[in-house]
């Protein structure tokens, strides 16, 4: 599918005088589809992870390191909100309805549906070279100073030029590469690190975090990185230009005449 | 153009059949060999039979971490609980002489058990993690007398599924398959830290294993009843906690 589009794409670019007469067809594709695909696949996810996460979380607002915690042992730290178990001391004069049933089916349900599509997607670099052409910086952009500037024009709020709407700009790539090899490997670890079962299994993966209450707090930690990158992800797109940068995403092209630059 | 869109067409058709015929065939593989679990009915079935089957395939032998003793966790942590009704109240004023565990369904010999019998059985004992869905956990020292003792004691017959269990307090019962009854960890456990187990933490006999959450690991156990299907029991869902909208399969 990738390559038919990446196949017009290609054919589009050469011959530019087709452009009257398939208007659609001309513009060339800047999301193929698999990348279109996969990530309103992952976004869904992330929010429904997001939400029953939270709802988890608060049966018990409280984070520990090593093996075992609870209410009678000290904490790390707790977080200052009230719990939906009336057995936490949340210093709240209230308890928050409970949950935790459909908030954990529909978090492992979403888990497993982007782990696999993730999945697809990381394989798909394979064919694609998707991974070579949009994810790892060019050639000239792998020095210090090229990454000075571009955190410098990011700093300034510079509005990104005319040919970005056809590229990810070194930033871009250096966080959307953490998101895809270190972020979201480790939110899966630390997740399956929780698991009594799947460490029975395999026990280096939690003895290697210092025990289970550590891997549930490193898992709350990555979890909040990522909902920082879905922050900024979400406000880049208004400072760079929600229609076309919202239209490439859905339909692959950031506007219906748009030329490539 | 058109030629690339009915390329395109039949691609997408093909792989769409192939990927049908693909789920069709793995949905009835994973039915035959015990993979799809009893709650796999409703919008969040496929990630729990995603789950179960992938633990069972990778799982069914593996042990739950073991600690040492200087990792228990002092002093033992008991969740909070429903008032007792007075039955058990005075059950417990005899010091549960009088508790009484009876097996049955497809087994050769049904028995009804009392605590100095099961505890008349060899006794194994493991330092081991109990993790509530919640997020708190306790470590201590469980003893008891393996399941599978008192199943091989009643004889299970070979066509046997699950092992559904009940409590004391009616709203509470459970079910596991063949492979947790059989696993070397799962206990009918009766002691704690070296003492009876505490009515706080389940006694006079709860249901351990540690390889699933809290919830799985029932208090109050008095019987225990062998089954080739869960559709006659609740609402044939496995347990209490899927009807209370929690997932049957508690090992994550």
């Amino acid at each position: 599918m990738a390559r038919l589009e990446s196949a017009q794409a290609s054919l589009a670019a050469s011959a530019p005088t087709s452009v009257s007469s398939f208007p659609s067809a001309a513009v060339p594709v800047r999301h193929s589809l698999l990348v279109r695909v996969t990530h309103w696949i992952t976004t869904l996810c992330f929010l429904a992870l997001l939400v029953t996460g939270a709802e988890i979380l608060i049966s018990h607002p409280r984070f520990y390191w090593g093996e075992t915690g609870n209410v009678q042992t000290q904490p790390l730290f707790k977080l200052p909100i009230p719990s939906s178990r009336a057995l936490v001391p949340s210093g709240y004069g209230y308890v928050l309805p409970d949950q935790n049933g459909w908030s954990r089916y529909l978090h492992f349900q979403s888990a497993w549906i982007v782990v696999l599509t993730g999945l697809l997607y990381v394989l798909s670099f394979f064919f694609t070279g998707h991974l070579r052409k949009n994810l790892l910086p060019a050639k000239p952009e792998r020095s210090f100073r090229a990454f000075a500037t571009t955190c410098a024009d990011h700093l300034r709020l510079k509005r990104p030029p005319a040919e970005e709407a056809w590229s990810y700009n070194l930033l871009q790539r250096l966080a959307y590469l953490f998101v895809i090899f270190v972020l979201f490997p480790l939110v899966i670890w630390t997740g399956l690190a929780m698991s009594p079962s799947f460490v029975s299994a395999f026990p280096f993966t939690v003895n290697v975090l210092g025990g289970q209450q550590s891997a549930r707090t490193l898992h709350f930690f990555v979890s909040v990185a990522l909902l920082l990158f879905f922050l900024v992800h979400v406000a880049m797109l208004f400072f760079a230009g929600f229609a076309s940068r919202m239209r490439a995403m859905i339909t692959g092209r950031p506007s219906a005449h748009m030329e490539r630059p | 153009m058109s030629n690339l869109s009915r390329r395109k067409l039949i691609v997408t058709g093909l792989a769409t059949a192939a990927g049908a015929g693909g789920l069709g065939s793995a949905a009835l593989l994973a039915k035959k060999y015990g993979l799809v679990p009893p709650d796999h009915g409703g919008v969040f079935g496929l990630g729990e039979t995603l789950t179960y089957a992938s633990q069972r395939l990778l799982t069914s032998h593996s042990l739950a971490r073991e600690f040492s003793p200087s990792q228990i966790s002092r002093p033992p942590f008991a969740n909070e609980m429903a008032p007792l009704p007075d039955a058990f109240k005075q059950l417990q004023a005899g010091r549960f002489a009088d508790w009484r565990l009876s097996v049955d369904g497809l087994v050769d010999r049904p028995a009804s058990f009392s605590l100095a019998q099961l505890k008349s059985y060899p006794s194994r004992s493991h330092i081991t993690m109990i993790q509530c869905e919640e997020g708190w956990s306790y470590i201590a020292e469980w003893t008891g007398v393996p399941l599978h003792h008192v199943l091989d004691a009643v004889g299970v017959q070979p066509h046997a599924k699950y092992v559904v269990y009940f409590s004391f307090d009616s709203n509470w019962w459970d079910s596991m398959d063949m492979a947790d009854a059989a696993h070397p960890q799962t206990f009918l456990a009766y002691g704690m830290n070296g003492g009876d187990l505490p009515v706080g933490n389940g006694g006079p006999l709860r249901m351990r294993l540690p390889r699933q959450l809290g919830y799985k690991n029932v208090k109050f156990i008095t019987h225990l009843t062998v089954t080739d299907s869960l559709k006659r029991f609740g609402k044939g869902l496995g347990s209490a906690s899927p009807e209370a909208g929690y997932s049957w399969y508690a090992g994550i």
